[in-house]
């Protein structure tokens, strides 16, 4: 089985905290991580391995400094790394990223389960999974919260929709992407950390996967951010005053005199 | 392509620095500075004075958008009912093509749907019907095919979905078989009265900072945007409109997964999404068992139950009452929040509710901060005395 998973190096807190005297966000101090729903991605390919055996192949596409995150996903469980890094890579959006992406898998030549996290929390767009399903012509799952059986050329998932849970099948190679649930990522292991220390990440420019500049980075992404703000919370709340009962009292009149609840 | 700064026209008045969203420019030796990050927004440029920042626009593709007209709203079904979500995009949408003077037409997969007319009346003025047993169930692959093709038979210039479990999974491939951009999880959509664009606006590193995005060259333009952010409007009966089946071609669509079975999840009586009343617990809840106070609370009032994180990753409750940004959008007409210290990613499902009461011991706890009304105290004598009181009246 050879399983490939794609993570994302993200900024290791969504609490981006704004200079008063500049307006902007303080970046110093923070440290990266490998994207949280990444690695339960990862975690499901080295048990999918453990079970069927294979090899789990991680890929990223980031700046070079990406490179701290492979071999951390080395260390727990990932055979080999890879990592898509050139400059004409920065500024893409999810289509030139699933482009590039499909690329790199596409030189692997053999691949039966792609597995991505559900999205980024930096991003949050949750879908470079299903853009690369589509790029590389083969099916997608999303929100997988249990594999339940991989076997002869199919694999049975459970995916998390808003009321409930669906039982899928899909032929493989498949893509999917993973939610929380579907498991506890491992630690790193002694020998998983000696092994991360010594590894060779291969890094792939352009030029090595072979793609026209145009459809990679910011040329070959289709959106453009034109502004970013923070958003303004304007606020209008009353704290209730005075012992319980009567912050109790308080509260039901007024939801009461807003019609917001019913009674006398 | 990229940024370029020209340190000969740069006089280091740092003018700049505070126009970088992302703060990664610096002033060293005089000269301005960029580290790596930049996403080419060009704030910095419009910010200076000397025309020292340059930044290089993606190549204008030709005109592709002309011949591309009308907005659609991709309209999700469930057993053959719409989703809310569908008439709160119909609104927004109606508003959309009467801003561009062009027409607003609903698609729609399903099986045994009966609310073309009710989608004339709440503002489509074509309705694209695809109705098939097949495609009763929210089957992604026939949903893809299917929305593609329509696509490129009628060439819309823009095309709108919930940002829902369904929208979310197979939009984005729409989207990359027609290599186009695709906006996630909206929260905001306007066009721009210059170039006609879509501006869409999204919230971005888990919402503390809101992103306006658009799609220049690429058509349609295509967002998925959030549950309860655009109010339903009101249906006028005598809109006319247009109902158009199309013909579900089995041999031409085919779907390569299978829908084997569906388990549903949700116990109680009263749907989040549909509710009307939310009493809802965070990590200030404790335990498990702890939830039955707030299932108690709920009941007196008719209310649903919904939940933070937390209880959810430690198992107390079902992933289905999870409220916030990898959970549901929610917004009913009033939310109470019992323990719940306010992370922005649960403030992003549940913010937009009519009334938000807040009842934490923590007076600095950040819920406070969208509270309608607030209550500073330990929610377990506070919960019960709201049951008392509601109870005995």
């Amino acid at each position: 089985m050879n399983i490939v998973v794609c993570l994302k190096q993200v900024p290791g807190t969504t609490k981006v905290n704004i200079d008063p005297q500049t307006n902007t966000l303080v970046r110093q101090g923070i440290k990266n991580i490998v994207n949280p729903f990444d690695t339960y991605a990862l975690e499901e390919g080295v048990r999918i391995k453990e079970r069927y055996g294979g090899k789990v192949t991680a890929i990223s596409m980031g700046p070079p400094q990406a490179e701290e995150a492979l071999r951390e996903v080395i260390s727990t469980g990932a055979d080999e790394a890879i990592l898509l890094s050139d400059s004409a890579f920065a500024g893409a959006d999810t289509l030139a990223t699933s482009h590039t992406l499909a690329r790199a898998i596409n030189k692997l030549k053999q691949y039966d389960i792609i597995i991505c996290g559900r999205q980024t929390i930096d991003g949050d767009t949750g879908q470079v999974g299903p853009e690369l399903a589509e790029m590389l012509g083969i099916p997608f799952v999303a929100y997988v919260s249990k594999i339940e059986e991989i076997d002869n050329g199919y694999m049975r998932v459970k995916r998390m929709v808003e009321d409930g849970h669906e039982v899928i099948e899909t032929p493989l190679p498949t893509v999917i992407t993973v939610v929380k649930e579907i498991n506890v990522p491992r630690l790193p292991s002694l020998r998983g950390l000696a092994k991360a220390r010594s590894a060779v990440i291969p890094i792939w420019t352009a030029q090595e996967l072979g793609v026209d500049k145009n459809m990679v980075g910011l040329s070959g992404s289709a959106t453009r951010v034109i502004r970013v703000f923070f958003p303004q919370r304007v606020h209008h709340g009353e704290i209730l005053q005075g012992d319980l009962e009567s912050q109790a009292n308080s509260l039901i009149n007024k939801l009461r005199e807003a019609k917001i609840i019913s009674g006398s | 392509m990229g940024i370029q700064i020209d340190l000969d026209k740069c006089v280091g008045c740092g003018e700049c620095l505070s126009s970088c969203p992302f703060g990664l420019l610096e002033i060293i030796a005089e000269k301005v500075y960029l580290r790596e990050g930049c996403t080419f927004c060009g704030a910095c440029q419009e910010a200076c004075d000397y025309q020292a920042i340059l930044i290089e626009a993606a190549a204008e593709a030709p005109a592709a958008g002309d011949s591309y007209r009308g907005v659609w709203v991709f309209a999700e079904q469930r057993n053959g009912k719409l989703k809310s979500v569908a008439y709160e995009l119909l609104s927004r949408g109606r508003q959309l093509a009467d801003t561009l003077g062009t027409e607003l037409c609903v698609i729609c997969f399903g099986h045994g749907i009966n609310e073309a007319q009710q989608l004339i009346a709440y503002g489509a003025d074509k309705v694209y019907l695809m109705d098939a047993p097949a495609l009763s169930s929210n089957q992604d692959d026939l949903y893809t095919k299917g929305l593609v093709e329509l696509i490129e038979k009628y060439k819309p210039e823009i095309v709108v979905a919930g940002a829902t479990s369904l929208g979310r999974s197979f939009i984005p491939r729409v989207a990359a078989i027609l290599k186009t951009g695709l906006t996630a999880d909206c929260t905001g959509l306007e066009i721009d009265p210059e170039t006609g664009l879509l501006l869409q606006t999204r919230p971005t590193f888990g919402g503390n900072i809101m992103a306006t995005i658009i799609c220049q060259t690429k058509r349609p333009q295509m967002s998925t945007v959030r549950p309860r952010v655009f109010k339903k409007g009101t249906p006028d009966g005598r809109r006319k409109g247009q109902v158009i089946r199309v013909d579900f071609n089995k041999q031409r669509i085919t779907s390569r997964t299978k829908l084997l079975s569906f388990i549903d999840d949700i116990t109680e009586a009263v749907k989040l999404e549909d509710a009307n009343i939310i009493v809802s617990g965070g990590r200030g809840v404790g335990k498990a068992e702890n939830f039955q106070l707030l299932e108690e609370l709920a009941g007196v009032m008719g209310a649903a139950l919904g939940s933070s994180r937390p209880p959810v990753d430690d198992g107390w409750v079902s992933y289905s009452h999870q409220v916030g940004q990898t959970g549901k959008t929610v917004c009913p007409k009033l939310y109470i929040a019992c323990g719940i210290s306010g992370a922005v990613q649960h403030l992003a499902g549940m913010q937009t509710s009519e009334a938000i009461v807040a009842i934490n011991d923590d007076p600095n706890a950040p819920i406070f901060d969208v509270a309608t009304y607030g209550i500073v105290g330990d929610l377990f004598k506070v919960v019960p005395m709201l049951i008392e009181k509601l109870k005995n009246d």
